[in-house]
């Protein structure tokens, strides 16, 4: 299915009134990963809203991206709780063994580092959301281990 | 279907799931119980119950805040009390299942307490453990004993009888119920929530809309979550009694993306209570309409501020505007709306259900009710609480937490997210109530209490939420976008061995500034958490900036690693560990870290083992040590013979 069509199904989902353009967002990057610059500009003719708007709106907000992620999204959590409970060495470890920033994906699209402001699951700090997948009580050793069950 | 109906079906099906002859197993399956692997523990379950053909039923409910022992399972076995266990892994469910379901040995040795009134030897009554006996549990009181994604259970429960109820009164009668109650927002700012209502009521437009915030952003807080994963239907029934008291017909739930179990949960209530005609026209036969819509906040911190949580349901960028207008007169699209909480629209169907006498027995004089907070830090046994107003911070920490972890000194507690602020050991036995955190300069917010302990640097800290504030700024009005990069550059230098003197000056009239001159309530109160450190913990500043020494050797432009040479046994695991391989030295030779080549990952002094404890942090002081490896000392030789011998 290409773009386009892709495009018409999650339309169809939608009245198409301009309060849904973030849940419309939403179900363009669980369709893409990302928001595709046309898929952008469709949703402004589709919607009648200024392309500057709806680029105002991507940018925004934190979840939106605007480039393809990676097929892993690694996500650490930097609330408070975590912090305190040593969040940033966790985030350090992932940025030494895959050899990227947090906010950057690896060469080979095989993951994205993303940090997250708070994932609410404080009372197992530090956490780390890989995927959909929630890893409780991290430690620097535990991120080996959280990226070889990934990489099979 | 009348409400008698309805309530009829659901305790039929409610008594058949208590009460039938057959075993039931709940694992608590929120996000926290996710997280330490329920789910695993659920299959490992299943499966073992259908291998030894087993007649039970397993469910997966909420969780009932014991975080720290996640993942829980109960079992009730006819003959038995309900169970409830913490701390399993698939193993040890399943040593469980053949214990206890085959040889009725109900394993008192893992088990958290138990319900009913059954006892078993060795295993406590459940609401009688530590963690759970000081609390009052009005807001969760079905979370995890209920099936969350079953409208019966709740229904069962007493649910939706506090909004049959509100149908037969007027609207007015109905505030005046909350009014009684002394309900006050849960959200942050503590505002009576009948006061809210009473405005968007007043006004006549023939549109209103309500809306229930579920943008729970603050770092450290995961009550809403929670509570959402554990039972839906009361916020949703808190927000038919609020639509029908203030006249709206529409209403919306703007929850965040990042809680995605939550929104599931929310989708499946949602559904239910449509089917029930418990949401849609002429509910209950009343004549009274409400929809609800879901909305999914994209991620960004400022939307928990009203005005620009309604910019982002317009699905606009999420930018607060000037108050006057308030929501309650021109709200969503310019129509007069109300917006609660998560917890005060739970509240609200508790008090409708109960009564407003009943809930104002709970609390202190001015915070009625209860809090629920979610535990985190430097804690023992972390969670989900839910506490009166007016038990004290000592309590709360001491004997619902079981104190710091590690029995390491206690430093602070940080109240209210990045609004809030840091409360030293000795204002710990203050009241919790919204006057008195706000008299020690925090707040009690939406209820996160992250716990500090001797190892946490409070310039840090500050300096942790600055730089949340800054990032999530929306830009808007300058004192807060200027003045938040400003206040963090002057924490970032003062963390980095650069401060200066006039610093904590300049951060303080930066921070009236900030206050004095910011939009909305994220520029009002983020110079909270530096205001109240330094009013707690000015020594730890001056210490950075004056002996250029981190107390909690944790800055890391302030400290260093060293191995000190009366305890290295040159066993050589740090050397091999190093990831930028700064450290030399040789088998017998008491090893040396490289300042130059050192990234202070911390790496060496977490393989070091124990029983050498070699590994230290140094901050601002000086210590002999050698420049090159030298042979292990013959003191150390010999207590290393010891340790041998031990072993």
């Amino acid at each position: 299915m290409d773009i386009e069509e892709k495009l018409t199904e999650i339309f169809s989902r939608f009245k198409g009134t301009k309060d849904e353009l973030i849940p419309i967002l939403e179900a363009v990057q669980e369709e893409f990963g990302y928001l595709p610059r046309e898929a952008m500009l469709k949703i402004s003719r589709r919607l009648r809203i200024p392309e500057s708007n709806i680029y105002g709106v991507a940018t925004f907000y934190a979840l939106f991206r605007l480039k393809p992620s990676g097929k892993n999204i690694i996500r650490v959590c930097r609330g408070t709780a975590c912090h305190v409970r040593g969040g940033a060495r966790i985030l350090q470890e992932f940025e030494n063994r895959l050899g990227i920033k947090a906010g950057e994906t690896t060469p080979d699209l095989e993951y994205s580092l993303e940090t997250i402001s708070c994932f609410g699951s404080c009372a197992l700090a530090p956490v780390v959301v890989v995927n959909r997948q929630v890893y409780g009580r991290m430690t620097p050793a535990k991120v080996a281990e959280v990226l070889g069950a990934k990489k099979q | 279907m009348t409400f008698e109906e309805l309530r009829r079906q659901a305790l039929i099906e409610w008594e058949e799931y208590r009460n039938n002859q057959k075993i039931r197993v709940t694992i608590g399956a929120a996000t926290c119980g996710r997280a330490s692997g329920a789910l695993t523990v659920a299959e490992a379950i299943r499966q073992k119950i259908a291998e030894l053909k087993i007649d039970a039923l397993v469910t997966e409910v909420g969780c009932i805040g014991t975080c720290y022992a996640e993942p829980v399972v109960s079992i009730a076995k006819p003959g038995f009390p309900e169970i409830y266990y913490g701390g399993l892994t698939p193993d040890k469910a399943i040593s469980l299942i053949e214990d206890f379901l085959i040889k009725n040995n109900p394993r008192p040795d893992i088990a958290l307490g138990s319900l009913g009134d059954q006892v078993v030897p060795g295993i406590p009554a459940l609401f009688d453990i530590p963690m759970l006996k000081p609390q009052v549990r009005i807001i969760l009181r079905n979370c995890g004993f209920i099936d969350p994604e079953n409208i019966n259970h709740y229904i069962a429960n007493g649910g939706y009888s506090g909004f049959n109820r509100a149908l037969k009164m007027k609207p007015e009668e109905v505030i005046e119920e909350v009014k009684r109650s002394g309900l006050r927002g849960r959200g942050g700012a503590g505002f009576p929530t009948y006061l809210k209502w009473e405005l968007c009521r007043k006004e006549t437009a023939q549109e209103k809309y309500i809306i229930c915030n579920a943008d729970e952003g603050d770092p450290g807080a995961f009550m809403n979550r929670s509570l959402l994963e554990g039972d839906p239907h009361s916020v949703l029934e808190g927000m038919l009694i609020g639509a029908y008291a203030i006249g709206a017909k529409k209403g919306f739930i703007y929850c965040r993306a990042e809680k995605p179990l939550a929104i599931e949960r929310l989708k499946v209530a949602l559904k239910a209570a449509k089917e029930k005609g418990l949401i849609g026209n002429n509910i209950l036969g009343s004549g009274f309409n409400l929809e609800i819509e879901l909305r999914e906040g994209a991620g960004a911190f400022v939307c928990g501020e009203e005005t620009a949580l309604i910019a982002s349901i317009e699905g606009k960028r999420g930018m607060p505007t000037p108050r006057p207008p308030f929501p309650a007169q021109a709200g969503l699209w310019g129509k007069p709306t109300n917006i609660n909480n998560v917890e005060t629209w739970a509240n609200v169907a508790a008090i409708l259900q109960r009564g407003s006498e009943w809930f104002a027995q709970y609390g202190s004089e001015k915070s009625k009710g209860t809090k629920t907070f979610a535990l985190a830090g430097k804690i023992k046994r972390t969670g989900l609480i839910e506490v009166p107003f007016g038990i004290s911070l000592r309590q709360i920490i001491y004997e619902i937490g079981g104190g710091i972890l590690n029995d390491k000194k206690f430093k602070a507690v940080q109240t209210g997210g990045p609004s809030g602020g840091c409360i030293p050991e000795k204002h710990l036995d203050e009241p919790v109530d919204y006057e008195s955190l706000a008299k020690l300069g925090s707040i009690v917010g939406s209820g996160g209490m992250v716990v500090m302990d001797e190892d946490t640097c409070m310039v840090d800290v500050a300096r942790f939420f600055m730089s949340f504030i800054q990032s999530e700024s929306c830009g808007k009005c300058v004192p807060c976008r200027m003045g938040t990069k400003q206040m963090l550059d002057i924490l970032n230098r003062i963390t980095g061995g650069n401060g200066i003197p006039q610093d904590i000056d300049l951060l303080l009239s930066l921070s009236e500034g900030i206050k004095a001159g910011s939009l909305c309530g994220l520029g009002q109160t983020a110079p909270n958490p530096v205001i109240t450190t330094l009013r707690y913990f000015r020594d730890e500043y001056e210490a950075h900036i004056n002996l250029k020494r981190c107390p909690a050797h944790l800055c890391k432009d302030l400290i260093n690693y060293v191995i000190l040479p009366e305890k290295c046994q040159g066993c050589g695991i740090c050397l091999r560990n190093c990831p930028v391989s700064a450290i030399t030295g040789g088998k017998r030779l008491v090893h040396v870290i490289d300042q130059a080549k050192c990234i202070k990952c911390g790496t060496c002094e977490d393989v070091c083992p124990p029983r050498f404890k070699a590994v230290t942090k140094i901050s601002g002081e000086k210590i002999e040590l050698p420049e090159k490896p030298i042979p292990v000392t013959a003191s150390s030789s010999q207590k290393n013979t010891a340790d041998n011998s031990e072993k």
